[in-house]
């Protein structure tokens, strides 16, 4: 079988300035990490990005936002990363806002062939405005069109050498709807196993759809910032409380 | 037990609204301290956007994993029989009706049902996430707030005057003072907190209320 493995920079020969691409992750979290790092030494710039928040300024598409390299987003959410919200305010960064089933459906629309869905998401608020409304049994619907990358770079568990990939519990977030809606797609994986060690069941996306895995070169399960701080926060409470019971 | 105050009695009224084996979705904040007061017998599915059915309290940092996390980015668990989707079957389960009801927070909400919590033009704008989705596709949607802002105005109006989440969708609304039916006559005062009097209400209440002959005591 072919093998999809390839290196870092083979990955980044792929990811071009003015790109429209896709961030799988979870505010920053479950995001090809290795590769975004890599996009800010290569000086990718003027990204159009998809992703479900703007991270954090220092986790997933928020470390991008925060170098000034994407100049659009069309997100769900953007309240754990301020830089984005300030780029916003000053007319640097345009963001597109979209009720967030929304944007997941019009993801899957552009993976799967589909010219748009109808939702009732945001009839009779300001998400209906300049969008086709239609009225199905009596019901009142939105017409949203799909989403549709260059390029979707997500983060995967474990892949086999052919591309198949497995996600371990809630990692697989966006980033298995947005590996259908990219014309290339790159995975980074912790972990890359021979064909067939992963069982028919254990595969979420198939092989045919990834073009190239990338498997992490540095830690493969790190905690993110925002644990980190938090987990640092939590036991130096902990510390406190220990030496005021020893007073 | 000591007389419950506060957000603790906005969580403890709305965890009253569940029935054993509800699937349910709590937002960050008070909403997800409903689970600490939910009645005996009554064990709920709690939904995560981020595609957990059957979410479990926070784990300690001894026993976190990496993947798994709650809406909001933070560590998580899950309970026995508990599953994982991806995002876009999240809101399958959300927008589908498949989904029990929600407990929501709020900047306003007004008589007719419409609820506003996701934007302050040109100040606030975190975006709204699946807040819209919930009001769209579930069929109880409950409303835990503060009675008014911390200026005293009323967070319950006639209409809301910011960019609203969700149009003529909401069921009931719960503060610290008193909990409401919406109706399609308007808002019915169901319930008063100890200490406050049906008077205190609509003086604080900029909302029209329909006063019942009975109102009952808030628990």
């Amino acid at each position: 079988m072919l093998s999809k493995v390839v290196s870092k920079e083979e990955a980044l020969s792929k990811i071009h300035d003015g790109q429209t691409i896709m961030f799988g992750d979870w505010h920053g979290e479950f995001a090809a990490d290795e590769i975004i790092d890599g996009m800010l030494e290569k000086g990718v710039k003027d990204i159009h990005a998809i992703a479900v928040s703007a991270g954090m300024p220092d986790q997933g598409v928020g470390k991008l936002i925060r170098e000034k390299r994407v100049k659009t987003l069309v997100t769900t959410h953007i309240a754990l990363n301020p830089l984005a919200r300030d780029q916003m305010f000053a007319g640097e960064l345009d963001i597109e806002f979209c009720p967030q089933g929304t944007w997941s459906e019009r993801i899957r629309c552009g993976g799967a062939g589909l010219g748009g869905c109808l939702t009732p998401t945001g009839v009779g608020t300001e998400v209906e405005n300049g969008k086709q409304k239609l009225t199905i049994n009596g019901k009142e619907y939105l017409l949203e069109m799909p989403l549709h990358a260059d390029v979707s770079l997500i983060k995967a568990t474990k892949a086999d050498t052919a591309g198949n990939l497995y996600f371990h519990l809630n990692s697989r977030a966006t980033n298995s709807t947005m590996a259908f809606a990219g014309d290339f797609v790159i995975a980074e994986v912790e972990e890359v196993v021979e064909v067939g060690e992963l069982g028919p069941e254990e595969i979420h996306v198939p092989a045919p759809i990834v073009d190239m895995v990338y498997v992490r070169t540095g830690e493969k399960r790190p905690l993110c910032p925002m644990w980190q701080r938090a987990k640092a926060k939590a036991e130096a409470k902990a510390r406190e409380k220990a030496e005021g019971g020893n007073k | 037990m000591a007389e419950l105050t506060g957000r603790a009695l906005i969580a403890s009224r709305c965890a009253k609204f569940f029935k054993n084996g509800d699937f349910v979705n709590l937002g960050i904040g008070v909403p997800l301290m409903c689970v600490n007061y939910l009645p005996e017998g009554v064990e709920l599915w709690l939904e995560a956007e981020i595609g957990t059915v059957g979410s479990g309290p926070s784990p300690s940092w001894d026993d976190v994993d990496i993947d798994c996390i709650d809406a909001g980015g933070q560590p998580a668990s899950i309970i026995p029989g508990g599953s994982v989707y991806d995002n876009e079957t999240s809101f399958m389960f959300i927008r589908g009706g498949h989904i029990d009801a929600a407990v929501l927070g709020t900047l306003q909400v007004d008589q007719e049902g419409s609820i506003a919590n996701w934007t302050i033009p040109g100040k606030l704008v975190p975006g709204m996430g699946g807040a819209m989705d919930l009001c769209a596709g579930v069929k109880k949607i409950i409303v835990a707030t503060d009675h008014c802002e911390k200026n005293g105005q009323s967070k319950i109006l006639k209409k809301c005057t910011l960019p609203l989440t969700g149009y003529q969708c909401v069921t009931d609304i719960v503060t610290e003072r008193c909990y409401f039916e919406v109706t399609p006559e308007g808002l019915v005062l169901r319930e008063v907190a100890p200490g406050y009097t049906v008077e205190d209400i609509l003086a604080c209440t900029e909302a029209d209320v329909i006063v019942p002959d009975k109102v009952g005591v808030m628990q």
